[in-house]
């Protein structure tokens, strides 16, 4: 049995982080804090350290009796998810310093961030399982961080779905542990095409509430909005990104690696689920008033195209490289959004934006990037995502879930429009404290986000072939 | 070379960005010495162009190989025209926005940005570079109609325009997608793939392709049913706006068709090749008519568009139609139809520059309300007949070689349909004469939202680029060797390639 530590020096080193900073933050005089959130940065920057290390050692393996597998989508992953999650504490800096929860805010966010990475790699039912629940278990105290009332409601909204859907979760895991006498993907891959048709299907259909869940997609969408809108906004950031990394690869992982051959036809299913979620995102995103939840609505119909992938996972060679492309994408993309909102803390509705240009004129840079770029306008990342992963559609015979996202696409341009415009508005601009800055590390974050979105489209030619390679048994 | 002739501006717009300290007017003269310097370097790119040489100023760069986009440039006889044309627009605008002051330096930038996206376009010679500038084009008018238009309208104006032309642009990437993905290995590149003719006999699935990119070039062309974001998007955007946008935006959707629907998927176009000749017919007719029964002078220039630009579907439906027809006609009739881009891009330019001058005069664009101009302004009023004579296509004006070359090439294959179609010249005639002698000729009347102090004839500025694209108009229209010896090559090589 491999038992290679070393390959999981990213998990360990955010859990690490965690527990260090917990013993630390007891001691820690409260303007002192912070060099927990340096610690926490620290073992971000090891983890894409060592990542970047088993990618250019060709160090792909499964360890631990093959439940985690480290390979290129973990690779991808752990990239894109531990990129994500430096943002995503830059980005918090100025909301929670001086705070006197500040260490726990840190360790938490490690906690959830070391379950995101446990998810990419999930190789095995169990492991998934507990992958979820170190993802969401401290993620729901984020949410209820600021202990005021919207706060504790998406708390408890976020929680009661996340128990029910990972009870879900496990239930699903023991009914395909009786048809396939199995927990391990390799196994389960070889003996689920003889298992009984309904228990595999209702299995699978159990199972997938986990990473839908995660990712926010219909119908496990209904904590997204109000989570959105509840949480501080940096925690926001990290509940409509990470998470959806952590559940989206996963997701892939699963169908790929155990369900590629059963009877069941899964890729119908996630392509509905695709389409509904897509549509069902967009409507409700039309009228919002408030932009976070705007974003919500948004970030649930980004969603619906990346389920795409996942829905000619076997069917296409295209649709891995273009769910983790997009996924990284979409993450430098929501992040920017995320990082102006934070920056602007009192600039809640769309009417707050106007005449945004002139006063803060880099903020509304950023945000121009960064919503053109969720509509997919070239050259932003988005636009090659969406190019690639509409062609993995087309190619892997789904030409009218395509359709319908171009269609998607344009009525989302609808209310991204609703909020670019407003921003040059020259006429009644919103009063000068809507505008007011936070501090220059939400703002250097809004900036360093948007440009990532751009590179990632300007040179998408080096980051699309990290996407392309088997993944492990 | 290409590079640097399209990048240019936007290299400019970078400087310009990181100044403070200018002046509005300073603004403006960056701008126009900036596009002056790209016309000097195009006239350069022309005089060393082989008329015969097929593809030249070539420059291939791998971009993301891995997804099969690649960086591909170069001029033909198709595109080198309108290159020239596009940098000719612009300056004119530059010298007529001499007079714009409100946030200069942004208003600059944007024209700059719009500069190399559109000339961007013109020299793309891959799939995804295309659409790249394709829909950054959108981005930038968005913003010009936005903020700059007229009032509350122009935003509404601007968002319908951005919505209903960049589902043009998806239904144009999903054609895109469907070229990339039938050709082995997948790419989108526009040379090999005219080369290797990925979807002939293809049936169905060609036929879905063509039509996710007829429908989308058409709608940015636009042809009837597709032109309804054009009238709102030309009269509430600025003069400068509205010239760029009919001059050279509505270009993209034609050219797409010859150097991208054509030559790519030759078997479908000559299968559906009936169906785009009736569309250009019908947009002919349906463009003038509707023009006819305006009140607003600018909206019936911009109705004008719909008409000019169905003739060009028209010529290059025609030459999709091989019974009936020789090469020789097949190929006049693009010929034409490339003319008659680069002519309307000259003339209906000239025109929304001319009805910027008439709004900033007497603060509306109704016909009624004006009376006896020329009384006052004998020049705007000489300048105005002059365009409007030469956009009703008479002959000594480019207009009529352009028109002429598209009815003769497409008389022979489709006699009806463009029989049908000669009459809407003369509807173009009765609107624009209409519209000349109530607004200029009769007892002098001005319209109550008219300033103090009357209206003044044409200022300096405001002459120069509109007299300037009526002589380079007039020049096509008298010699017209030195153009179309650029264009017919390439327009024999795209007959041959549709016909193949």
């Amino acid at each position: 049995m491999n038992q290679n530590l070393t390959a999981l020096i990213p998990e360990l080193a955010l859990l690490g982080a965690a527990v260090i900073g917990l013993l630390a933050g007891c001691w820690l005089p409260r303007r002192r804090q912070w060099y927990v959130a340096v610690l926490a940065a620290a073992a971000c920057v090891t983890g894409l350290a060592a990542t970047a290390v088993t990618m250019a050692t060709g160090g792909e393996q499964t360890v631990f009796s093959h439940t985690f597998a480290v390979d290129t989508a973990t690779d991808a992953g752990r990239l894109i998810g531990l990129g994500s999650l430096l943002l995503v504490i830059a980005m918090s800096v100025e909301t929670v310093r001086g705070h006197k929860r500040e260490t726990e805010f840190w360790v938490l966010l490690l906690m959830t961030g070391a379950g995101t990475l446990a998810l990419i790699g999930a190789n095995d039912l169990l492991t998934l399982f507990a992958a979820y629940l170190l993802a969401s278990i401290p993620a729901y105290a984020l949410a209820a961080f600021a202990k005021d009332a919207t706060g504790t409601e998406a708390a408890l909204k976020y929680y009661l779905m996340g128990a029910l859907l990972g009870t879900a979760l496990l239930a699903g895991t023991a009914l395909l542990y009786a048809a396939g006498h199995a927990t391990l993907y390799r196994r389960l891959l070889a003996t689920l095409p003889a298992a009984p048709y309904g228990l595999v299907a209702v299995g699978l259909v159990a199972v997938l509430a986990g990473p839908l869940f995660k990712a926010g997609a219909v119908p496990a969408h209904f904590w997204v909005p109000d989570v959105t809108q509840g949480a501080p906004a940096p925690v926001a950031a990290y509940v409509t990104t990470l998470p959806k990394i952590g559940g989206l690869i996963a997701g892939y992982r699963l169908l790929h690696q155990a369900l590629a051959d059963t009877g069941v036809n899964w890729p119908l299913l996630l392509a509905i689920l695709a389409a509904v979620t897509m549509t069902l995102g967009n409507l409700a995103a039309f009228f919002q008033k408030s932009v976070t939840r705007l974003l919500a609505y948004s970030t649930i119909s980004q969603v619906g195209y990346l389920l795409m992938a996942l829905a000619v996972a076997t069917r296409s060679d295209l649709a891995q490289k273009s769910l983790l492309f997009y996924l990284a994408a979409y993450a430098a993309t929501n992040l920017g959004a995320f990082a102006v909102v934070t920056e602007l803390p009192h600039a809640q509705t769309l009417e707050d934006y106007r005449g945004l240009a002139t006063r803060r004129p880099g903020l509304t840079a950023v945000l121009v990037v960064c919503l053109l770029g969720f509509v997919g306008t070239p050259p932003t990342g988005v636009f090659l995502g969406k190019l690639e992963i509409f062609s993995a559609a087309v190619d892997g015979g789904a030409t009218w879930l395509a359709a319908l996202a171009v269609a998607n696409t344009v009525a989302s341009l609808f209310y991204y429009l609703r909020w670019l415009v407003p921003l040059f508005s020259t006429t009644e601009a919103a009063p000068g404290e809507a505008h007011a800055v936070l501090g220059t590390w939400a703002a250097a974050t809004a900036y360093t986000a948007a440009a990532l979105s751009l590179v990632l489209g300007l040179a998408g030619g080096a980051v699309l072939p990290f996407g392309a390679g088997d993944l492990a048994p | 070379m290409l590079s640097v002739v399209t990048f240019l501006p936007l290299l400019v717009c970078a400087v310009l960005l990181t100044s403070r300290t200018l002046g509005a007017r300073a603004y403006v003269w960056v701008w126009i010495a900036a596009a002056a310097a790209d016309l000097a370097l195009v006239i350069a790119l022309w005089a060393g162009f082989d008329t015969g040489g097929g593809m030249q100023y070539e420059q291939r760069l791998r971009w993301i190989p891995s997804a099969g986009v690649g960086y591909h440039v170069g001029v033909d006889g198709l595109s080198l025209p309108l290159l020239a044309m596009t940098c000719l627009l612009f300056l004119a605008v530059a010298v007529y926005s001499l007079r714009e002051t409100r946030r200069a330096r942004s208003y600059v930038c944007l024209f700059l940005f719009l500069q190399t996206v559109s000339m961007g376009l013109f020299v793309a010679l891959d799939l995804i570079l295309f659409f790249v500038f394709f829909d950054l084009s959108i981005v930038g008018m968005f913003f010009v109609i936005a903020g700059w238009g007229h009032g509350e309208r122009a935003r509404a104006a601007a968002q319908q325009f951005f919505l209903y032309t960049f589902l043009g642009s998806l239904a144009l990437l999903l054609g895109f997608i469907g070229l990339y993905l039938a050709a082995t290995p997948h790419t989108f590149d526009i040379v090999d793939l005219a080369r290797t003719d990925p979807l002939a006999g293809r049936g169905a699935y060609a036929g879905l392709v063509l039509l996710a990119i007829g429908v989308g070039l058409a709608v940015k062309t636009p042809t009837v049913p597709f032109h309804t974001w054009l009238p709102p998007a030309h009269t509430d955007a600025p003069a400068a706006g509205s010239a760029i946008l009919a001059g050279v935006l509505l270009k993209m959707g034609t050219y797409g068709f010859v150097r991208i629907a054509m030559p790519l998927l030759p078997g479908s176009w000559r299968h559906y090749a009936l169906v785009i000749v009736i569309v250009g017919a019908v947009s002919v007719l349906y463009g003038s008519l509707v023009a006819l029964a305006q009140t607003d002078f600018k909206r019936m220039i911009a109705y004008t568009s719909v008409n000019h630009m169905g003739y060009i579907v028209l010529a290059v439906g025609a030459a999709g139609t091989l019974a009936g027809s020789d090469a020789q006609a097949r190929s006049l009739a693009v010929t034409g139809a490339v003319t008659q881009m680069v002519s309307h891009g000259l003339i209906t330019g000239a025109l929304f520059l001319l009805t910027g001058v008439l709004y900033d005069r007497g603060r509306t664009y109704a016909i009624d309300a004006y009376s006896g101009l020329a009384a006052h302004t004998p020049r705007f009023a000489a300048a105005t007949a002059v365009a409007a004579f030469a956009s009703l296509g008479i002959p000594g004006f480019s207009g009529f070689i352009a028109e002429f070359q598209i009815f003769t090439g497409s008389l022979a294959s489709r006699p009806v349909t463009t029989a049908i179609a000669v009459t809407g010249i003369l509807i173009t005639a009765a609107l624009f004469l209409r519209a000349l002698r109530t607004m200029f000729l009769g007892h002098p009347r001005l319209p109550q939202t008219t300033p103090a102090g009357g209206i003044t004839d044409l200022s300096r500025s405001e002459a120069i680029p509109t007299v300037t694209l009526l002589a380079v108009a007039l020049i096509i229209g008298i010699a017209p060797r030195w153009l179309l010896d650029v264009i017919e090559p390439a327009g024999r090589a795209l007959t041959g390639l549709v016909a193949r």
